[in-house]
């Protein structure tokens, strides 16, 4: 019996291996990935779904008004009465995050979500319009996707001034062109799919066309270029902000908020830190949830 | 010369689907080769033929996993292979020719650098010898130039001399086994059986054991020693070919041996008198500017001529880029004819989808070949169905409801899949609310365009059988657009043959088929295999006896 067992078949061995399994070459189960990318999807979720609520109740859960002056101290460190200390002239710089945090996605949710309106509307009833109208549209789009978009911002802002319509027009401006190519080649693949054959064979008008046949099937795709646009738009925006050209004081939006306080970058105050966090927390936290809902809908589509 | 015998036992291969349990897809496979043999794995899609030719190769897809079982090819146990030994063994020992050589050939390098790519991966040899070895299979599998085509870029040949060049490529290592994922499906009869024999006779010299993945019996009978029947993963039947084809034990192969030649379905309608249904005069077609004299670049169909009487059916025959598909969508108003007329009930249709009445939108239908690209993916079936009902007859919900009942019923699917996606039905049941949707508005003509060539023998065979039925029941009349002629046999009641765009020969389906009287429909009905072993040698001898 024992040395049976010491000394096994030497044959024996193959079968065992091949039992275990570890040695076959095989490629490993989903199942990990999908886990990872469920965590990825909560995270992105949750930052991004707290900065929504911040501009939603922001200014209610503000302890101090925005422009109030409770200290006497510049670039004022962490304390329990300031949480996130206090700016170059003495204000309460968590209730300016959190009033603050209001204009910058409220501003570039606006921006975006018109960019893409205004450019996958374009680009799907261009593909169905005559091809010399079709033509006129695309060579419009393509002549303001020529000018660089912060360029276009300042000349429009030092024409007219800054105001918060004429941000939302100008980041719309620069923002809507790409939405129309991207949705433009979306269009015209799906166009020349047969079940949009069907449909003109059927009869059906452009408009039916348009928003039944065409708009459902690129739908996901447009979301997920609303997303990254809206995190450009929030960039560009701090970066108008920072340059004194975005949304004027009083009111003070995220990027305003880093260029006031830069003063005490040398202090390492945390002033500036705060509001460079929240700009970072917010576009990364759109991009995490723009990428899961992108590779979710790639997994599900094979 | 170096084949190897393959022996397979007890093979076991699992998938995990997203968020599901494992299930098993191939259970308990095994067969074994002697050298130089070929296995012919046949089935319709989903059967597991791919995965177990890929399992040779000690691959599972992503989401897949070998889970039991062994691969003996020759003396090497191919799954327990480390990583390393396994990528050796891989386009080396085992290689492997896809079903589409158009999609596994990169377009932006030349073909000699791909064919000779593996031999310098594995530095089994220079690139002198390789070259000099492509350019020897070249000939062998009969390609034009083989001196120069290796020059060429994968866009710059035809398919079926890119399918001979994938073969090239995979016997240029000289492969202890040959894994053949259905090499033909995708070309013309004419060229299937030119691919078809060059592969035979490599093969052959060479002494190569392969696999041969198909669901087409008539290619397997030529091509195969041995048979494996699978039907969900499960073998079914293995046997040697002869006594498959001649004394099939399982019902599922039988049903598989039926459905390669269907009877025929319809009972020819006496010949209508009075108006034509449809009329087509000196119809020309093309795509493309038009030139000086108005005729397009690139002239499609030159001087049709068609009539079609109600309840009638049409069978258009012909090879790839023939012009089948342009003359259904010229009809349907999709292309704008350059030359001709056409004329349907006796009134005349407008070139263009604009000049259309809506009541000749809903007489005309048609339903495309792939009911995966025909049918919206966004849409479910009742809102498929619902809408053509919507627009020609503007019924109200309830109306609409019991209707649609009414056109799954026609079409012999049962009402509970009205609320799925395409993505959710098999390739079957989408072609049929394919045709339903035709149905749906009440049509006088139906333009099918190649609609069972997607399908697998067995489910195409049932569609077939489901038009002769409609035929019968609502008198509606098909324009049928083929490439197989038993399909078309199995249907119509005329025939024409479509060759570079012209007519090449036009008349009822006996008198074409049976006598034929011009060349390329006489080659076009001795390229459609045989259902016997040898056909593919009987038929070049014949053709070398005859006179040229």
């Amino acid at each position: 019996m024992n040395s049976l067992k010491t000394m096994p078949h030497p044959k024996a061995n193959t079968p065992q291996r091949l039992r275990h399994g570890s040695h076959l070459p095989v490629g490993a189960p989903r199942r990990r990935n999908r886990r990872r990318l469920q965590l990825t999807r909560w995270i992105g979720l949750g930052v991004f779904g707290f900065w929504i609520l911040v501009a939603l109740f922001g200014p209610l859960l503000a302890p101090h008004p925005m422009g109030a002056f409770v200290s006497d101290q510049m670039f004022g460190g962490i304390s329990a009465a300031y949480p996130l200390g206090t700016d170059y002239m003495g204000r309460d710089m968590l209730s300016r995050i959190l009033t603050g945090a209001r204009y910058t996605v409220g501003l570039a949710l606006v921006a975006a979500c018109l960019s893409s309106l205004i450019g996958a509307g374009f680009g799907m009833l261009s593909v169905l319009l005559p091809k010399w109208l079709e033509e006129s549209v695309r060579r419009v789009f393509d002549t303001l996707i020529s000018i660089p978009s912060k360029m276009m911002a300042l000349v429009m802002v030092s024409a007219f001034g800054a105001s918060i319509p004429l941000l939302i027009t100008a980041t719309v401006l620069s923002y809507a062109p790409g939405a129309f190519r991207i949705a433009h080649s979306l269009a015209t693949n799906l166009a020349t799919m047969e079940y949009v054959q069907v449909a003109h064979t059927r009869g059906e008008g452009r408009l039916y066309i348009a928003a039944r046949e065409i708009f459902p099937n690129m739908i996901q795709s447009v979301l997920t270029d609303m997303g990254m646009r809206f995190v450009f738009i929030v960039l560009l925006l701090s970066g108008m902000s920072f340059l004194g050209l975005g949304v004027q004081p009083p009111a003070a939006d995220l990027g305003s908020l880093v260029r006031e306080n830069i003063g005490g970058l040398s202090q390492g105050a945390i002033a500036v830190i705060a509001p460079a966090l929240a700009i970072g927390t917010l576009t990364i936290g759109a991009n995490l949830l723009i990428d899961s809902l992108s590779t979710s809908r790639a997994t599900q589509k094979e | 010369m170096q084949g190897e015998s393959l022996i397979v036992r007890d093979l076991e291969i699992v998938a995990t689907p997203d968020g599901g349990e494992e299930r098993s897809i191939v259970s308990r496979i095994g067969f074994s080769l002697e050298p130089g043999e070929v296995l012919a794995l046949i089935g319709e899609s989903g059967s597991g033929k791919t995965t177990i030719a890929l399992a040779m190769l000690g691959y599972a897809r992503r989401g897949c996993r070998i889970a039991g079982g062994s691969v003996r090819l020759g003396e090497t146990e191919v799954l327990s292979l480390s990583p390393v030994a396994t990528r050796a063994l891989r386009g080396h020992r085992v290689a492997y020719i896809a079903q589409s050589a158009a999609a596994a050939f990169n377009p932006s390098r030349s073909l000699m650098d791909q064919v000779i790519e593996a031999a310098l991966l594995h530095k089994v040899m220079d690139r002198r010898t390789a070259r000099d070895k492509a350019i020897g299979l070249f000939r062998d599998l009969a390609l034009p130039d083989p001196e120069h085509i290796g020059e060429r870029y994968p866009h710059q040949v035809s398919g079926g001399q890119l399918q001979r060049v994938m073969a090239a490529m995979a016997l240029l290592t000289d492969p202890a086994l040959v894994i053949l994922d259905e090499p033909t499906t995708a070309l013309d009869v004419t060229t299937q059986v030119e691919v078809l024999l060059a592969f035979k006779r490599v093969m052959r010299e060479r002494g190569t054991t392969a696999i041969y993945v198909s669901h087409d019996l008539t290619v397997v009978a030529q091509m195969a020693d041995q048979v494996l029947v699978l039907n969900g993963g499960c073998e079914q039947e293995q046997g040697r070919i002869e006594e498959i084809l001649e004394r099939p034990r399982h019902a599922y192969t039988r049903s598989l041996l039926a459905a390669t030649r269907p009877p025929r379905l319809a009972d020819s309608m006496p010949a209508a008198a009075g108006q034509p249904l449809l009329e087509v005069e000196r119809l020309d077609v093309g795509y493309g500017k038009p030139n000086r004299d108005g005729e397009p670049s690139a002239m499609v169909l030159r001087g049709i001529d068609l009539t079609l009487h109600a309840g009638r059916s049409i069978g258009v025959i012909g090879e790839s880029g023939s012009g089948k598909s342009t003359l259904a969508r010229a009809v349907a108003g999709l292309i704008a004819p350059c030359h001709g007329s056409v004329q349907f009930d006796g009134t005349p249709l407008s070139p263009t989808l604009r000049g259309r009445t809506p009541d000749q939108f809903r007489r005309i239908q048609m339903a495309f070949q792939s009911a995966d690209n025909a049918l919206n993916p966004a849409h479910s079936v009742r809102r498929l169905l619902g809408r053509p009902l919507e627009t020609y007859f503007h019924l109200d919900r309830a109306e609409r409801r019991r209707r649609i009942d009414e056109l799954m019923a026609l079409v012999k699917l049962p009402t509970g899949l009205l609320d799925r996606k395409p993505g959710e039905l098999s390739g079957g049941q989408k072609q049929r609310v394919n045709l339903a949707r035709c149905l749906a508005a009440k049509p006088d003509l139906i333009l099918c365009d190649e609609v069972t060539s997607a399908l697998d023998t067995v489910v195409g065979a049932a569609i077939l059988e489901l038009l002769a039925e409609l035929r019968q029941e609502l008198g509606v009349a098909y324009l049928f657009i083929s490439h197989d002629i038993s399909t078309v046999r199995a249907l119509c009641d005329d025939v024409m043959v479509l060759y570079h765009g012209e007519c090449v020969e036009f008349g009822s389906c006996e008198a074409v088929l049976e006598a034929p009287r011009h060349d390329y429909t006489r080659k076009l009905i001795g390229s459609v295999p045989e259902l016997r072993p040898g056909w593919l040698e009987n038929r070049t001898l014949a053709l070398a006896e005859a006179p040229a």
